[in-house]
Formats: C-alpha cells, structure tokens, sequence
C-alpha cells in the first residue's frame, strides 16, 4: 500500500505560510507597494472598512470573496447598520492581498470557506464601521465646535440639534480620516437591527443578468493570449515528452511548453485553437506509483480499516463504548460508505497572468486571495512587493478555489513568455480529472443495547481520507485530524449533539492517491449520513419512532432539539403522511449552526425517487440576511443531493474516470423538491449558513426511501444502485 | 472571412469554420456574457438563440451560423430597457454566483416565446439548464411572474 501514502506532498514553503496565516501567525509580509492598489480612485477611505465618495457613496472594503453565497452583500449590511449610513448608496470591494501585506494586513485572513465569510468577520467589521462612524461624527463636531455626544446621525446625515445643524457623511469624509481611529467602540444589539437581519435584495444581481458581470474567464488585457493545458492524468504522475512537431502548422499557435514537472501547456491567439492544438498533441506521460489504483482496490483498503482491531486515533470518547458493547444484551451493526465527489463549479477553473521583471500579476477568481497571493511569490520567484492578485467574481467555489494550483500553472506559464499577458483556462475535462475531490470513507457503526432494548452504547469507525494530512499536515498532530470527526466531534462547531451513555469515534487514516480538499459541507456530508441513517436504523430495531428515539439523547442538546422539533412540527410528523407519500428526517450541528431536516419523498413506477418537498430549519445564531439563508438552504440541497443521486467520482487506473456533466450530472429544475427553509437565530453564538443544512437532505431522504421501500442503502451515490430522481 | 448577424449587426470574423459559436462570441466578438460550462451541451451556460431558437452554441460551429440571426444576453434589453424576462430576475434575486444565470435567462426567454404562460411541467420540460449554486426554485418562481408580467 506504499504507493497509495507516496502522494501525500511534504509542507511546503507555501502550504507553511498560509498554515502560519490560518493559525493567526500572520504573515510578515510589510512591504511597501511600488504600484497603486485597482481602487486607489476610490477616496477617500475613512478607515480600512469604509470609503466614502463626496457623492455620499458609501464602499464597503471586504476582503472574504463572493462566489454565490451572498457574502459580500451580507458584511456589507453589517457594516451599514454599525455606520448608520444610506443602504440605497451602498457598494462593494476588494481590497487586494498585495495592498493587505503592504499596509500590515488589516483587514487580516482573506480565507472565504467553512462558512466563515460574516461569522468570523462579523466582529471587526461591525466595529471597524462603528469606528468609522464615530470618526465621522467627530469631524462634524469638530467643524461645528460642539460635542460629539450632541449629535445624531441617520442614513448618513449627521444632525446637531440645539443647532438644527446638518452635514453628511460624504461632505465630512475627508476630515474623518484625519482622526485618530477610537479605541474602544460598542455595537448594536441584534435586536435594533435595521438593515442587517433583514432579507435585502444582494447588491450584485444586475450585472448577472445582463450579461456584463466579469468572472474570471471574461477577463482579457490587450495583447492577452490564450493557455489550455493538460496535466498528467494519473495522480502522482509526471510528464515525460510531447511532440510538437504534430502540432507544427495549427493556426494561432505561439508556444508549446513544459508547466512544472507535470503538465504541458498550449498557447495561442484564442483559447479554442490553444485547445485544439492540445487536443492534437501526442504526450508521453510517466504515470508513476499510482497507475493501477482504482475505487475498488481503494475500497478493499478502507475496509480493512474498519476491523475494530486495526489501530485508530479517537476522535471523540464518552464513557466506555468498548465494555458497553462486551456487555451487550444484543448489539447492531451496519457499514456505511461515501465517495470522492468532484466541484464542478460552472465556471472552470482559470488565471490570466502577466509576467515581468518589474512585477508579476495575477486576475482570478479565487476563496483564498492571500492564498493565491503566496502562490504567486512562489511559482515567479518575485518578493511579495513585486505580486499582486486582483480578485474578479467567482463562477462558484464550494472549495475547489480555496486551492490554487491552477494560479500557480499561469504564473508558471506567464513566466516563460514574460510581457505577455496569459489567460489560462481549464477545460471541465481537465477541472474533472484534477479535482481536490471530497475525501473518500466509510464508516462502521454498532450500537449495543441491553436486555430492556435500551440503546448502552455507539461504537463508530470511520476509515478513509483525511483532508488537512495531505493539503495542511502541520494541523494534524499525532494522527488526528479534527476535521474527519465533524458532525460528532466532542466540542466546537460541528459537535455531536446526542448524550449517548458511551460513544467511541474513531479514525483509521488511509489516504488514497486521489488529492482530497474540501467540498461544501466537506466531512458532515457523509458524517451526519452515517449517523442520522445509523439512528434510523436503530430506532426502527427498537420499534420506536425516529423522532421520538432521537429527542430521547438530546436532552442536554437543546438547540438540537429545537431544529427537529421544528422541521417535525413543520412536515406534520405527528401526522400520517399522505398516500404514497414518504418521510425522513436528520438533526445535525455544523459549521457553527444548528440543522434538521425532514424529506417527503414519492417513488414512481419505475422505482426513481421524487423528492417532493424537504423542510430545513436552521439556527445560526443570528441571520444577517434571511433572504439569502433559504437560498442557501435550498442552494446547498442541489449540490448535496446530486452528489448523493448522481455524483460519485470513480477512480481506474489512477485517475478519474468521470470526464463531463455527461457522466458526472447534476440536478436540473425538474428534479428540485420544494425546500422550505425556517430561520430561527436563537442569538448569542453566531453560525455559518452556505454549509451546515447540506448535511441533512442526503440522510432525510435515506430514511424517507427506507420508509417507502424497507430497503437501506448504505452507499452513494445512488445511480450505482440503479437508482434515478424522478 | 465569415460574417454572422450578432445582436442585429453584421460581423466578420477570424475564425475557422468548425469554431463552436461559444468561442466566436466570447473570443472574437467580445460578447463574454455566454458562458463555457461544459463544451458538449450538457450544462446549457452557453445558451443564446439562432433564429429566435434557444441553441447551446458551444455545439454549433462557425459555417453553421453564417447567414442566421444570432442573439445573446447582451442584445435582450431594447433601447435601454431590460426584458421582462431580466427584470423577474431581479426582483425575484435570482443569481447566486451567477455563472450560469445568461444561459438560463435566454433558455426562459425563448421558452415564454414558445409558450406564454407555462405551467410547472412545461418547464420541468423546457428548461434544463445546470445551476450548481440550485437557485431553481427563484428560476421558477421569476419565469412565472415574467409570464404575468
């Protein structure tokens, strides 16, 4: 099996700065620019937060990335209601990763994944704002020689009353820079909340339908060229020759060329002939350790792993889940198992580049702008003070751009034509063969009851991929990698909620050649599967209801139990289910929120599942924007649920068998169920939203098929079991 | 060199014939509001219309659209104003990311044109686009209201 663990790269330089960045280490990066930032004719800039226009526009400076979640418009309303400023005047930007490390970071981590983008920015905006607003009352003041305690401000327009006085924000900007930031600044309570916690419109849609909203691969420079590229198939493989000489008379081609030790590249006046070409072009690749891997052997592997006697690092231990189960009147068993699942984002991966001796920069769509930044030093070889990364829209992420190998093959590219700018773009051939695919595992859980049918114990093993050991070993320490136990970690933001008596969780870590990375959801996808199944499962052993079974372990986990209550109140569990009709439910905590869902499913003649309607109800806390939570709820359940019905990535002979949309679909109109989403922010603790519902569709329609069919299925995704949605 | 009818005006292109219209738009013409997605038909972010026709243009080359009207996301407001197809959109806050979002607003466009007051199962039938963000049930919901609108 040496060949499988021979993938798993050592920490890099790169992978140790963003590491050291992740950790809160920053990066040491206060270095002076020698070139303007994109938005410097934005002015002038209150603070770090804030830049108002004499024409009282108000920007708001965000560095976490938009990619679909609404991030964007979400911060920016908590930072108008800390500034009390018009929202009807409001915009969005990005601040570049180039001028972050140049003025000492203060905006600080640029890391927009794990469904962080408000939760864990939400404090320093909202007081950077408020910060912002007391400056720019001071300004007034100091104009009008009162007090600043005297004057109120509304929508932007500062009022002194004992002298009926007015300004507004943008004539007093300028001023307000001049002051020296407060220190010590409060916040509003929630609970007077005016523009944030309100469902607003997002302040992006226009440009989305109109066709002018640039992403990453609209971008262009004059003279720009045109890269598509091909790396080798096989994981851990390398290019060993092409022959250009084939490709000698195509149209539009100016260059043939290495890109690292594992790719070659074409490029051309337009990206259809650089495709082409590369199309035409005969390649050697050396495949490497890892060419006769495939899911079957893989399987075979992460089996043998789920034997109690193979050794494992514990995750989460309750009790004594071992001696409950020797003592066990009868015990229950049932193997569970999840695939490598590929993003597929729309829009596929790409960089443009433009290399020189002064300065090398980057146009991209990325999560990671500080990421993408540290890529760029690396793969030029320049010092942070000659990179520069301009972020542009994302087609989508859901994990995939928080990587940036694709930044770093442009830069790599750009760099071997200097002076021309260089548009690489993958195709989604290329984005299916070289994901960071969502990791592989399966799971064995069994339960030990006593004589009175008293569940005493859960014994789970997880065996299988583990993310950070191959993308951030320095987070795993002694074999734990916390993230593999998300959903039923003892503590933080995916715990488990059930109080079981004993409960043991383990991990047998084997990591496969495929490279894994985060996919929405990343481990409670398949986490809460084989758990809310498990529970399922076990409450039917019992002959007990599944919701009655389950509130009897979330007694000290009311937040729990406040979602499934919810979603069962909603669904009418306590009712029969129409004719025909279906249901399942599943409670899980991720990300910081509190999540259920229950499905109503109807099978048609040919045994394809309708899944007719799925409730959710979430608690993150507080909702910034309950417009855009149920489009994530309902957002998260598309790519959930293809992946439970139709994804699946398949390996044979070390690569990725899956190539399109073709064999790889996803979910069209016609298959989406009614989602009803209930928000219930129950304040004190603020959760993330794009991420923790996708978890409970998959195992609410689990338990809804066995309830209409008696049959369990154990294993995604469903097309395998010849299985459709209808 | 070939010339096609783009949004009511005649360009000639640098292309070869076998060229799938998706890259003539984005790549020669500019129009990079037609998206890439899949290149086989599949995902339909590539959506415009031949002839009034919703067509998936990453699958027809060059030779086949010389001669036929071509229209794109760019060329759907007239004089200014946007169609009601893009202002549903907009009030209903259709986008996520948005990717695909042209795509799927040429597909409804021609689908209203074919059928004025679709039902559920019309397009159920119609529209098959791929929107990975799911923003599926504000699709419905907006291609309902444009109907009324």
């Amino acid at each position: 099996m040496t060949e499988r663990r021979s993938f798993v790269p050592a920490p890099d330089r790169r992978s140790f700065i963003i590491g050291a960045a992740a950790a809160g280490g920053g990066l040491a990066l206060g270095l002076r620019l020698p070139f303007s930032p994109a938005h410097a004719a934005t002015s002038p800039e209150v603070n770090a937060w804030v830049a108002i226009k004499p024409d009282e526009t108000v920007a708001v400076r965000v560095v976490r990335s938009e990619m679909g979640q609404g991030t964007l418009t979400g911060l920016a309303q908590l930072v108008a209601e800390e500034l009390d400023c018009d929202w009807s005047k409001v915009t969005t930007e990005y601040p570049t990763p180039g001028e972050s490390a140049a003025r000492g970071r203060p905006w600080g981590e640029f890391m927009t994944g794990g469904s962080r983008g408000i939760r864990a920015s939400q404090d320093y905006v909202r007081k950077g704002a408020a910060a912002a607003r007391a400056m720019l009352i001071e300004a007034a003041a100091q104009e009008w020689k009162v007090s600043a305690d005297e004057c109120s401000v509304s929508n932007g327009v500062i009022a002194h009353k004992a002298s009926g006085r007015s300004t507004t924000y943008g004539k007093v900007a300028d001023a307000a820079a001049k002051i020296p930031v407060p220190s010590g600044v409060s916040l509003k309570d929630p609970s007077k909340w005016t523009i944030a916690g309100k469902g607003l419109k997002r302040l992006d849609t226009a440009d989305k339908t109109t066709g002018k909203m640039i992403y990453g691969i609209d971008f262009s420079l004059p003279g720009m060229l045109h890269a598509a590229i091909k790396d080798c198939p096989v994981f851990g493989g390398r290019l060993k020759s092409f022959d250009e000489s084939k490709i000698a008379g195509f149209k539009g081609v100016k260059k043939v060329m290495r890109v690292g030790e594992t790719a070659v590249a074409v490029i051309a006046d337009s990206w259809w002939r650089a495709k082409t070409a590369l199309d035409a072009l005969p390649i050697e690749w050396d495949e490497g350790p890892n060419a006769r891997s495939s899911s079957e052997s893989v399987a075979a592997w992460l089996k043998e792993g789920l034997d109690y006697a193979q050794p494992a690092v514990v995750g989460n231990s309750v009790g004594d889940a071992r001696g409950a189960l020797a003592k066990a009147a009868k015990t229950y068993e049932a193997v569970y198992a999840y695939p490598h699942q590929n993003h597929a984002a729309m829009e596929p991966l790409n960089a443009t580049a433009l290399y020189t001796d002064e300065k090398c920069e980057v146009w991209t769509g990325t999560q990671n702008g500080e990421a993408a930044f540290t890529a760029v030093m690396s793969a030029s070889g320049l010092p942070a003070e000659k990179c520069e990364v301009h972020k542009l829209m994302l087609g989508g992420g859901f994990g995939r751009r928080g990587f940036t190998d694709y930044v770093e093959q442009a830069v790599l590219i750009a760099k071997q034509m200097p002076g021309a700018p260089i548009k690489l773009l993958w195709s989604r051939e290329e984005d299916m063969a070289h994901g960071k695919y969502h990791p592989v595992t399966q799971c064995k859980l069994t339960a030990s009851f006593d004589d009175k049918k008293n569940l005493t114990g859960l014994r789970l093993r997880i065996s299988g991929q583990s993310i950070f050991s191959v993308v951030r070993p320095e987070i795993v320490k002694n074999g734990l990698d916390p993230a593999v136990f998300q959903g039923f970690a003892p503590s933080g933001d995916a715990a488990l909620g059930y109080d079981f008596p004993n409960f043991l969780a383990d991990h047998s870590m084997r990591n496969p050649s495929t490279p894994p990375g985060w996919w929405r959801g990343v481990n409670v996808n398949q986490n809460v599967i084989y758990l809310e199944c498990f529970m399922d499962e076990l409450a039917h052993e019992v002959g007990e209801d599944p919701v009655a079974f389950r509130r009897k372990f979330l007694g000290k986990s009311p937040k729990h139990l406040a979602v499934l209550n919810a979603v069962a109140e909603r669904i009418g569990w306590e009712r029969p289910a129409p004719k025909g009709v279906y249901r399942g439910i599943a409670v899980a905590m991720g990300y910081g929120s509190y999540v259920a869902g229950a499905a109503e499913i109807s099978l048609s003649d040919d045994g394809a599942v309708k899944v007719r309607r799925i409730v959710a109800a979430t608690d993150p806390g507080y909702a910034v924007n309950p417009a855009q939570i149920e489009r994530q709820v309902a957002g998260s359940f598309v790519y959930g649920l293809s992946g439970l019905f139709y994804g699946g990535i398949t390996i044979k002979d070390g690569r990725a068998v899956e190539r399109n949309f073709d064999d790889y679909p996803s979910m069209r109109i016609r298959e989406m169920p009614q989602v009803e989403t209930i928000v219930m922010p129950s304040g004190g603790f603020w959760g993330g939203v794009g991420e923790p519902t996708i978890c409970v569709a998959a195992p609410a329609v689990l338990n809804a098929y066995f309830a209409a069919t008696g049959k369990r299925i154990r294993s995604a995704p469903l097309k395998n079991a010849g299985i459709a949605m209808a | 060199m070939p010339t096609i009818s783009v949004n009511g005006q005649t360009r000639e292109v640098e292309a070869e014939d076998d060229t799938p219209l998706l890259w003539v738009l984005r790549e020669n013409l500019g129009l990079t509001g037609t998206k890439y997605g899949c290149g086989i038909a599949q995902c339909g972010a590539c959506t415009v219309h031949i002839d009034g026709e919703a067509v998936r243009s990453c699958s027809v080359p060059l030779s086949e659209a010389v001669g036929k009207k071509i229209a794109t996301i760019e060329g759907l407001a007239e004089g200014g104003v946007l169609h009601r197809v893009q202002k549903a959109w907009i009030e209903h806050d259709v986008p996520q990311c948005g990717y695909c979002q042209s795509g799927m607003i040429m597909a409804v466009v021609a689908l209203l044109k074919e059928k004025p007051q679709p039902t559920d199962a019309d397009i159920d039938a119609a529209i098959t686009n791929i929107c990975r963000c799911g923003t599926f049930q504000q699709v419905r919901a907006a291609i309902h209201a444009a109907a009324k609108a």
